[in-house]
């Protein structure tokens, strides 16, 4: 609308701030829309409406600024309001994930109740891909430094990666959504999250895990396990503080339960991830295991029958 | 599978073979043309065909496979796997530039990116015959420096084309995909082992 374009909304850290706490409410922003619409109402009128008449009008005028066009879900306008993003925006969401901080949650500062599909879906093929490369190149590098591990450019494990980080990301914010809103007769204050804006959530934390995917290619276990518990940390850390305030005024238990039951799954994730794909066992079944460390203990995936050397 | 001015319309009803092959062929070779220099120019979009993007596709898939059959896990890609990446991947990307607002229609965009596979399809022959010579370090790095320099031209001639349908404020947007699509298929031709 032409009136909401001149408005342009204007960045103010207090008035994030309180938007971030009281959503629903108006701010001084609100206030000054509705003296201009009155202005304009009664000069297009001319005298012919009452008092009464134009409070009601501009009370009319800013519910409708409010109310979104929501176009059937078979049409394609209705998928392109999720990809209203710049670069900028997008650029804004993944720092926001990369660096949680305890006042601000993500969905209230960063998404601003405008979700999009093009950070959760992209981060997640990059993710999967950058997977199955690093994957494939630590075995060549393992190779190199022993030439007994037969090498092969194992692309089912791209297969594996794009289905497992997908699965993850839609099913868990799926499931948590559920819980959410079963739970929602509990909360007063604050509603809880759309599915779309969970979705988001998940997405934009697990781009944390590409640059530590990357740094898993230095063959060194300390520095391995140490940027991982480093990403899985902030990774956490970023959806524990998007959550709390959703469930904060549950139950105690239901809380401490539903927190723990995210950042387990997270930390799942990232360990099945790394003996996924960042075990450099030797493939062939006639040699003997080289380096046999410890078990996989993957729950997303299976690992492949010949590395069953515990039998 | 092919947009042109139709001028002569009845009369291609009644021309020899060779002349209707001869005309498509010369069509597609002319576009490999604009993509081995790439320029600002609308002929790619304005007459857009598939034929080049299947023929490619069609070569780079036959090149790729694995050999025999041997276990399921091991090896590269089969025809299959590489189909559908390359034809998946150019309909996602598409997809996701119309959605941020292209201006640039579902088959155009297929036909850029599907012709500007080319690049990769000369760097995936010339691994081919690099690696009849005998294996070693000298080996795998004119095989990296081929195939990054082709996924340069890749990248570039496809934005050459690509980028002025976007809005200004999204074009990173939507380019990166076509970065990760480039990205995951010179990966596989720079991982592949015959057999």
């Amino acid at each position: 609308m032409a009136a909401a374009d001149e408005l342009a909304f204007h960045e103010f850290e207090e008035a994030t701030n309180l938007l971030a706490q009281t959503p629903n409410e108006a701010t001084t922003r609100g206030d000054q829309l509705v003296p201009q619409q009155h202005v304009a109402v009664a000069m297009d009128s001319g005298g012919s409406y009452g008092a009464g008449n134009e409070v009601e009008e501009s009370d009319k005028t800013a519910l409708l600024q409010e109310e979104k066009q929501q176009p059937g879900f078979w049409t394609f306008s209705y998928y392109q309001s999720f990809f209203d993003v710049d670069t900028s925006q997008v650029l804004d969401r993944i720092k926001g994930s990369l660096l949680p901080r305890p006042g601000h949650n993500f969905v209230r500062h960063h998404l601003r109740n405008r979700p999009d599909l093009y950070g959760p879906f992209w981060i997640c093929a990059t993710l999967a891909f950058v997977l199955a490369v690093t994957g494939n190149l630590t075995l060549v590098l393992a190779q190199r430094r022993d030439p007994s591990i037969h090498y092969s450019p194992q692309f089912h494990k791209v297969t594996v990666a794009g289905t497992a980080i997908y699965c993850y990301a839609w099913l868990v914010p799926l499931a948590l959504w559920g819980f959410l809103q079963w739970r929602k007769g509990v909360r007063e204050r604050m509603g809880p999250y759309t599915f779309l804006e969970t979705v988001c959530v998940y997405g934009y934390s697990l781009f944390v895990f590409i640059p530590t995917v990357v740094l898993w290619l230095i063959p060194v276990p300390w520095l391995q396990w140490l940027s991982g518990a480093l990403a899985l940390a902030l990774s956490a850390t970023g959806l524990v503080f998007t959550l709390w305030p959703v469930v904060r005024e549950d139950t105690r238990l239901a809380a401490v339960l539903l927190l723990s039951v995210v950042v387990l799954l997270h930390a799942l994730l990232a360990t099945g991830c790394k003996f996924y794909f960042f075990q450099p066992l030797p493939l062939e079944p006639a040699a003997p295991p080289h380096q046999a460390t410890s078990q996989p203990p993957t729950v997303l995936l299976s690992p492949p029958p010949p590395r069953s050397a515990a039998a | 599978m092919r947009s042109r001015i139709r001028e002569f319309d009845s009369s291609t009803l009644n021309e020899s073979v060779q002349n209707t092959i001869m005309r498509d062929l010369k069509a597609v070779g002319k576009k490999f043309m604009h993509v081995l220099y790439p320029r600002k120019s609308n002929t790619l979009l304005r007459d857009w065909d598939l034929w080049g993007p299947l023929i490619l596709c069609v070569t780079l898939a036959l090149m790729l496979q694995r050999g025999s059959v041997d276990s399921e896990k091991d090896g590269g890609p089969q025809f299959a796997e590489v189909f559908v990446i390359v034809w998946f991947g150019a309909v996602t990307i598409t997809l996701n530039s119309k959605l941020l607002g292209g201006n640039i229609s579902f088959f155009q965009s297929l036909c850029v990116l599907g012709y500007c596979i080319l690049p990769l399809t000369v760097a995936m022959l010339v691994c081919r015959l690099v690696l009849l010579a005998e294996p070693g370090p000298i080996n795998f790095m004119v095989r990296l420096f081929v195939v990054i320099v082709m996924f340069a031209w890749s990248i570039v001639a496809s934005t050459a084309f690509l980028a002025d349908s976007q809005p200004p404020n999204r074009k990173a947007l939507a380019v990166y995909p076509v970065f990760l699509f480039y990205f995951v298929i010179s990966w596989m031709i720079l991982t592949f082992t015959p057999q």
